[in-house]
């Protein structure tokens, strides 16, 4: 100021101008202060001339000595007009200096601000984007309520601009405007909206910044655009994703349900967790009733998880790898505060990790965990050691990571943290100290088991020669023996003992309470510390004293001969104490407690009064509900609502209706048409800019598949051989291994034929296997020529290796062996030829439901299907799907499930197959095809079924009773079950002749129907009329290996007894929609009992992304079979 | 969100300041130094501070405070991380972080600042970006700016902010094209008194120099990317590409970045390369106690171990240390108390020793714990966990890179109980 002042002394042209600005009197200025400001002037006039010199050198010097003014917090406000004139200057260094300048100081000097506008308004409308941009960031930033039209006129030309740079700027501006004059508000919120809808990933940050700045309560402009800043999320820069994703976990809570729901009750059953934290019995009433309810509601209603409330979880858990520590939080947060129990425990190795990162990371992250821990536990437990506490470590990492320990400890790892917290009391850090000691109080009071243990080692503290860690322990101690005091008199005496040496005064009051509270239990000494204690009563701490006074009262009241005149004497010394509190304690204990004439009625209470039975405190965590502030907020740390918070709402009860967030396309196509080609468009821009480069290698040979696969698919499977050279050599050596596996088995019975073509297969893969041992670097060549040779000449082998090629590599070929182990284990020819049968009239994809209907009769296997009836049956089969096309059934092969195992059924196994025939007898009937084979070396004798026990609604057809199965032998039987359209199982006792064995059978859902056949058209009329609550889509992305049309067929098929319906006339008659090289599968069905349509729609996209509509009225079903079907195509 | 940044060295003076909202007079901070008062080590000043009307959100990074102030909620993480970063653009820009390093450059800095953050929200963040604008002062370029009046500040405009790739500046060329990829591992480890180890864990990292013309698309493939069990990546590692395939593909930034941080999975059991043996003891009468110190080799996978390094903080009663080191030197800091000894190499055939007796306060109670040791070494051309590259391949540009891969082993938090 006063530098200014002088300023004006001196009477410079400029100065005369700046003066009527400053409001400091110039008589201010004294001879002194211009000594001692003199070179602060100097330096301030030679800058105002070389600002007014041409040379741009010197201007630019000048206003780098004026920045550092600026940065070192001095005022350099009256060499405003002086630099507002260089504002339209050519050097861009100089002009970005005017600018930071001209922001600082323009709030100061409004009218000489002015004067800089036309130039912005003119570079507003410069071609250069970044001039653009430039320009309205700094008009923007100038805090001049006048130019607020300007402002606002400039936002809206921004917000249409082009460039999405220039967009970006100007949702920065909309917050700048909002804050200069929220009356403003309204419009704003027009340019957000308009803003909201923009596709750039550059802007999506910022405008949602925007939002939540300035009208963070208008979730219905969220709604359109959810679903685009859900698939934009991944490319949004590191800062807008923070911002994103905290808005949507808001928005996601206002608009979906509880994933939870269901599982609430169940927490409340488990018990364990709730009963340590649970402080008092009515509160744990009361949240018992209203689980109760929530879980009767959930009851009537299954849940299902809005396939948004999906998207959201899918797109954000990929960025629990970003290395912004802010975006793992953030999506932790999302991931704790909307994931269904299950999922959540993702985040904890994420957040585990940001432990390793700076400190103040870390203490961010372990204040969320702490809360975390108390309500998901059991998702931190497997990492409990990255929690122990280095003596490195600052104390307030420590504390935390304390408290981590202590939330994490349970029965079974508490003797490990017991033993680290031996280690802790050690340190030197005496405040950690202490907090340790606290923990293990909090340790002891939760678990039981470990209370004597815990209690035995502080009492050994209290030896300890440092008084803060022994006053810490007889805090803690107290408050254990308050559980049960009973047992631990001695404890009590040897603190009694310590009176003489503690100085603390929380610890001598709270032996001082012990002893009072528990006189009774130590009778001799209590009077003997009260003696003492009445001696030393004048020199104690406040809060000693008051206990004194509390120790003397209940003494009198219990052992009034021995104590009388002590309390009284007590009582007189704190009458006359300093402390109002401690004479308004004396006056009024006694009045108690010594009855006089005058005394009123309450003296009779006194032992009632003081001698009440005290409740156990709770030790609790200080991190407990604070998970009802939003985690990661700033709220949360400070566990206190900060200034514009916004609350993160509770679930709503019934969801509200999810089509706000449907974006309407102008085509007047069905609904689900829109949608896939809406997302269509979006993937491209979201996949594009990070993904295409890389898959674009294997693209081209994927779309090209695609493309022929309609024309041929034996086409597509070689194809897809050749697509995973890698894994098709483990899948290779997996069927060798299984090939002898087979032999093993073979051996076992030795009555059993071999098959014509085993060998030639088995040979087959051993010699192209030894053969990539020799020329490993050729393998995939050599794998794909050999497949394809295959495919030519022999049909049976390549359908034997397509199920091997659909899995993934390694993890999934211990799946594969698995299941081929099943498949392959009985010999039996009937069934491996009817698979055989049905492979090789898949991989042709025309065949019909004709099948044997296996004989219910006990008939020797190989003798009822030899080899050459196979065959012949095959060609029937041929010729049958000529005659009608129409009816395309594909069906994959059929999975065989265990009903006994071989050990279990002491030599009798059992294995069933869902077969999808018709089971004559009843058509609301599943045919389940069992399989028995007698493996034991007697014979076993009429096998039958008893004791069938069902599911109200459910029905069982038995087999027919299996009179004499030899040893060695096998035979089938088919019964037919109905299910009742449930995957509830049908439980009964198989019985032989000398044992019973409870068994079960539980069908997949996508056996409990039939495939039917539909047109395209009547199939698109179906689905209209199943839309809504009927209808569930999922998006997933296909595996490598399920790309081409054969794989996803045979996949849907396998999973799902459907019949595909015809796609050659999709491109015909239906509207141009989904364009052609993306095919759209369709599947239909019904379910057997109550004949419901099932409709399945798998639309692909590019680069593997598909999406998958199931129209069901039986929602349960629908659901269920999404489930199978996804897990189907992903795998 | 981010209203003021104040700088503050370690005495507690504020040397820079910069508002992007309205101006925050600078006594918001008293709040602060009471806190940083109150807490005595800097490391222990709460990074969050509520006062009346602000709320007060610092880092400490080189002995330097960076204190920001914001007026409404905001994720704390947010602030801090921005805060790292913009540390951490000091640290490339000026070789290091330091009160005297940014008020030599306060133009610059103040330039930084002003594009890192509009209206508190974070813009430009990405380094390559950054250096387009504003060029990073080198000895030639200030000579040159001052004879020839030229400017830090770029002339051309920052493209990349616009591309879909921010963190690559466009038309990049170099004579010689190289990619230097370091795996550097850290092994975190708690080992107590007697010798076994409580916890151990392998942190690593991976710090790449890519000098390549051009647009450069990388695929870096590991033989054993199985021992990953938990990463996080530089923004232009394609995540879904790792997923599928395990391959680390991208389009790298210019320069030296990180670009990726992991953590070796947590079944494996973690090689402990040194083992120490100790005795520190403080006698319960008379005011001295001894120390002995003996470290050797345990599992060094046949590698040298070097810059090996003992540190050991003192209790507060020790006055004075007497000790012979058979190997090294040792320091005694008589104010923080720190022993550091400072070995160099381990030869396995003579195993350094370090003896001697402490000598402490009289009068005072011995101390009840003894000082654990933190141990610092490294291995070159070890990768702990046996994580191997297996090859590195370039797309989309026809020269030939020069190619290298460099493993380092170092101990992190590596502490011994005693």
């Amino acid at each position: 100021m006063s530098t200014a002042a002088l300023y004006n002394d001196q009477g410079a042209a400029e100065a005369a101008v700046e003066a009527g600005q400053e409001t400091t009197p110039t008589s201010s200025s004294s001879g002194a202060a211009f000594g001692l400001f003199s070179t602060d002037f100097k330096k301030n006039e030679d800058l105002k001339e070389m600002l007014e010199s041409n040379k741009e050198s010197l201007k630019l010097e000048a206003m780098k000595r004026i920045v550092q003014l600026i940065s070192k917090g001095k005022n350099a406000s009256e060499l405003f007009p002086a630099i507002v004139k260089n504002v339209a200057s050519k050097n861009i260094e100089l002009k970005k200096l005017v600018y930071v300048y001209l922001v600082r100081y323009a709030e100061e000097q409004q009218d000489l601000a002015l004067l800089s506008i036309s130039t912005f308004q003119r570079a507003l409308k410069d071609p250069n984007q970044f001039i653009r941009a430039s320009a309205l960031r700094v008009l923007s930033s100038i805090r001049v309520p006048i130019i607020v039209p300007i402002m606002m006129l400039a936002i809206k030309e921004a917000a249409a601009d082009l460039s999405p740079y220039v967009r970006k700027t100007s949702a920065h501006a909309i917050q700048k405007l909002h804050s200069l004059d929220p009356d403003q508000k309204e419009q704003l919120i027009e340019v957000i909206e308009k803003l909201l809808k923009d596709k750039s990933t550059l802007v999506a940050g910022s405008v949602v910044m925007a939002f939540e700045e300035v009208c963070p309560d208008r979730i219905d402009l969220i709604h359109k655009n959810y679903r685009k800043l859900c698939n934009l999320l991944v490319d949004v820069e590191e800062w807008g994703q923070v911002v994103i994703i905290n808005m949507l976990t808001r928005y996601a809570r206002t608009q979906f349900l509880n994933p939870n729901i269901n599982e609430s009750l169940l927490e409340e059953g488990s018990g364990g967790e709730k009963m340590f934290y649970g402080s008092d019995e009515d509160e744990d009433e009361d949240e018992k009733e209203k689980k109760a309810e929530a879980a009767a509601i959930a009851k009537r209603k299954p849940y299902v998880m809005d396939p948004d409330h999906r998207l959201l979880l899918r797109n954000t858990k990929p960025l629990l790898q970003s290395r912004n520590a802010a975006v793992v939080m953030a999506v932790a947060q999302l991931y704790f505060h909307l994931a269904p129990k299950a999922e959540v425990g993702v985040i904890a190795k994420a957040l585990v990790r940001l432990l390793r990162s700076h400190s103040e990371v870390q203490f961010v992250v372990l204040q969320n965990v702490a809360t975390m821990t108390i309500k998901r536990r059991g998702m931190f437990e497997p990492y409990l050691k990255s929690f122990y506490i280095r003596s490195t470590d600052p104390t307030q990492i420590k504390v935390l990571k304390l408290e981590v320990l202590t939330n994490l400890a349970n029965e079974t790892n508490i003797s490990t943290i017991l033993r680290e917290f031996q280690t802790y009391i050690k340190s030197m850090d005496k405040d950690f100290v202490a907090a340790t000691i606290q923990a293990i109080g909090r340790c002891a009071t939760n678990i039981g088991e470990v209370r004597d243990t815990c209690l035995n080692g502080l009492v050994q503290l209290l030896s300890n020669r440092d008084e803060l860690v022994v006053a810490e322990s007889v805090v803690v101690i107290k408050k254990l023996l308050q559980m049960q005091p009973e047992k631990h008199s001695d404890i009590i005496k040897h603190m009694a003992k310590l009176t003489d040496n503690i100085q603390v005064p929380m610890a001598r009051a709270s032996i001082l309470w012990l002893i009072g509270e528990y006189c009774e239990h130590v009778p001799r000494i209590a009077p003997d510390v009260l003696r003492k204690m009445a001696k030393s009563f004048t020199n104690e701490e406040d809060i000693v004293k008051l206990q004194i006074i509390n120790l003397a009262a209940k003494l009198y009241l219990t052992n009034s001969k021995q104590t009388k005149l002590l309390t009284q004497y007590v009582l007189n010394l704190a009458k006359y104490d300093q402390n109002y509190d401690i004479r308004d304690r004396a006056r009024f204990v006694r009045q108690l407690i010594v009855p006089t004439e005058k005394s009123g009625a309450l003296s009779k209470y006194a032992k009632k009064l003081f001698l009440a039975l005290k409740p156990a405190p709770v030790l609790e965590s200080p991190f407990k509900d604070r998970d009802h502030f939003q985690l990661g907020s700033l709220s949360h740390l400070l566990n206190a609502k900060a200034g514009g918070y916004q609350e993160l709402p509770e679930w709503p009860e019934a969801a509200p209706d999810p089509s706000v967030r449907n974006v309407e396309v102008k085509e007047s196509v069905p609904e689900w048409t829109k949608c896939s080609s809406r997302e269509k468009r979006k993937e491209k821009k979201v996949e594009k800019p990070f993904y295409s480069d890389s898959e674009g290698e294997s693209g081209p040979t994927e779309s090209a598949d695609s493309e022929s696969d309609s024309a041929s698919t034996t086409d597509s499977a070689s194809a897809s051989v050749s697509e995973e050279s890698e894994s098709g050599l483990e899948s290779e050596s997996e069927e060798e291994s299984e090939t002898e596996e087979e032999e093993e088995d073979k051996k076992e019975k030795k009555n059993q034929k071999k098959e014509p073509k085993k060998p030639v297969q088995e040979s087959e893969s051993e010699q192209s296997s030894e053969e990539e041992d020799r020329k490993p670097e050729k393998r995939s060549k050599k794998l794909k020529s050999d497949s394809e040779s295959d495919s030519v000449e022999d049909e049976g082998s390549e359908s034997e290796s397509s199920p091997s090629e659909s899995e993934d590599f390694e993890s999934e070929a211990v799946v594969t062996k698995k299941k081929k182990a099943a498949e392959s284990k009985p010999p039996s020819k009937s069934v491996r030829k009817e698979e055989k049968k049905e492979k090789k009239e898949m991989s042709l994809l025309d065949l019909d439901d004709f099948e044997p209907t296996p004989s219910p009769q006990v008939t020797p296997v190989n003798t009822l299907l030899s080899n050459s009836l196979a065959t012949d049956l095959e060609g029937l089969s041929l010729s049958d799907s000529i005659l009608s096309p129409a009816t395309i059934i594909p069906s994959g092969a059929l999975k065989n499930y265990e009903l006994l195992h071989r050990i279990t059924g002491e030599g009798l196994s059992v294995e069933y197959c869902f077969s999808r025939q018709p089971f004559s007898p009843d058509a609301n009937m599943v045919a389940v095809q069992l399989q028995f084979t007698n493996n034991s070396t007697s014979d076993t004798k009429n096998l039958h079924m008893e004791d069938v026990r069902l599911q109200s609604g459910m029905r069982v057809k038995e087999f027919p009773e299996i009179e004499l199965l030899p040893a060695g032998e096998m035979t089938s039987a088919v019964m037919g079950i109905d299910f009742c359209d449930s995957t509830q199982a049908a439980n009964f006792q198989l019985c032989s002749h000398t044992k019973k064995f409870f068994v079960s059978i539980q069908p997949p859902v996508g056996e409990l129907m039939r495939p039917v056949f539909l047109t395209e058209n009547e199939f698109k009329k179906e689905q209209g009329q199943l839309m809504g609550m009927n209808e569930i889509t999922e998006k997933l992305t296909l595996d490598v290996k399920c790309r081409n049309e054969h794989a996803i067929v045979q996949r849907v098929t396998t999973a799902a007894n459907l019949s595909r319906v015809p796609c050659g006339s999709d491109k015909e008659c239906s509207p141009p929609v989904p364009p052609p090289d993306y095919p759209v599968h369709r599947f239909a069905g019904r379910t057997v009992t109550s004949s419901s349509l099932v409709l399945v729609t798998v639309a692909t996209r590019e680069e593997g992304a598909a999406q998958l509509m199931v129209n069901c009225e039986k929602m349960v079903i629908g659901t269920m079979l999404v489930k199978d079907i996804l897990l189907a195509l992903t795998q | 969100m981010i209203h003021s940044l104040f700088l503050i060295n370690h005495s507690g003076d504020i040397f820079l300041e910069k508002h992007w909202k309205s101006v925050i007079s600078r006594s918001v901070c008293d709040y602060f130094f009471e806190a940083k008062e109150k807490a005595e080590d800097p490391e222990n000043v709460p990074p969050v501070l509520q006062t009346p009307h602000h709320y007060l959100i610092s880092i400490y990074r080189g002995k330097l405070f960076f204190l920001s102030v914001v007026q409404t909620e905001v994720p704390p993480l947010f602030v801090i991380e921005f805060l790292h970063r913009v540390a951490d653009t000091f640290q490339e820009y000026f070789g290091e972080c330091s009160e005297s390093v940014i008020k030599d450059n306060v133009v610059i800095v103040y330039e930084l600042l002003e594009e890192m953050l509009d209206n508190g929200f974070p813009l430009a963040t990405e380094s390559n970006v950054l250096k387009e604008m504003i060029r990073p002062p080198t000895i030639l370029r200030s000579v040159v700016n001052t004879l020839t009046g030229g400017s830090n500040v770029g002339d051309t405009l920052p493209t990349g902010q616009l591309s879909i790739i921010p963190w690559r500046r466009a038309g990049v060329k170099y004579t010689n094209n190289e990619a230097y990829f370091d795996v550097i591992e850290e092994i975190d480890a708690i080992v107590d008194k007697s010798g076994t180890t409580v916890f151990a864990e392998i942190q690593g990292v991976i710090e790449a120099c890519v000098r390549l013309s051009g647009m450069p698309d990388l695929t870096l493939s590991f033989m054993n990317p199985r021992l990953l069990d938990d990463m996080s990546f530089h923004p232009c590692v394609r995540f879904k590409r790792w997923e599928a395939e395990r391959v680390l593909s991208f389009i790298p930034p210019d320069g030296n970045f990180r670009l990726m941080s992991y953590h070796v999975s947590s079944q494996n059991l973690v090689a402990i390369p040194v083992y120490v043996k100790q005795n520190i003891s403080f006698l319960e009468t008379g005011s001295c106690g001894r120390l002995e110190i003996t470290i050797g080799p345990k599992q060094t996978m046949g590698k040298m171990v070097e810059a090996l390094m003992a540190t050991i903080h003192m209790p507060k009663s020790v006055l004075s240390v007497s000790l012979t080191a058979s190997q090294g030197s040792y320091t005694y800091d008589i104010t923080t108390k720190i022993l550091i000894w400072d070995i160099g190499r381990l030869n396995p055939q003579k195993l350094p020793n370090l003896r001697g007796s402490l000598s402490m306060q009289t009068g005072v109670p011995k101390p009840e714990e003894n000082p654990s040791i933190n141990i610092d070494l490294k291995i070159q051309q070890l990768a702990i966990s046996g994580l191997k590259v297996s090859r590195l391949d370039m797309y989309g540009e026809k020269y030939k890179p020069f190619k290298g891969v460099k493993y380092l082993t170092k101990a992190g938090k590596f502490q011994v109980r005693t």
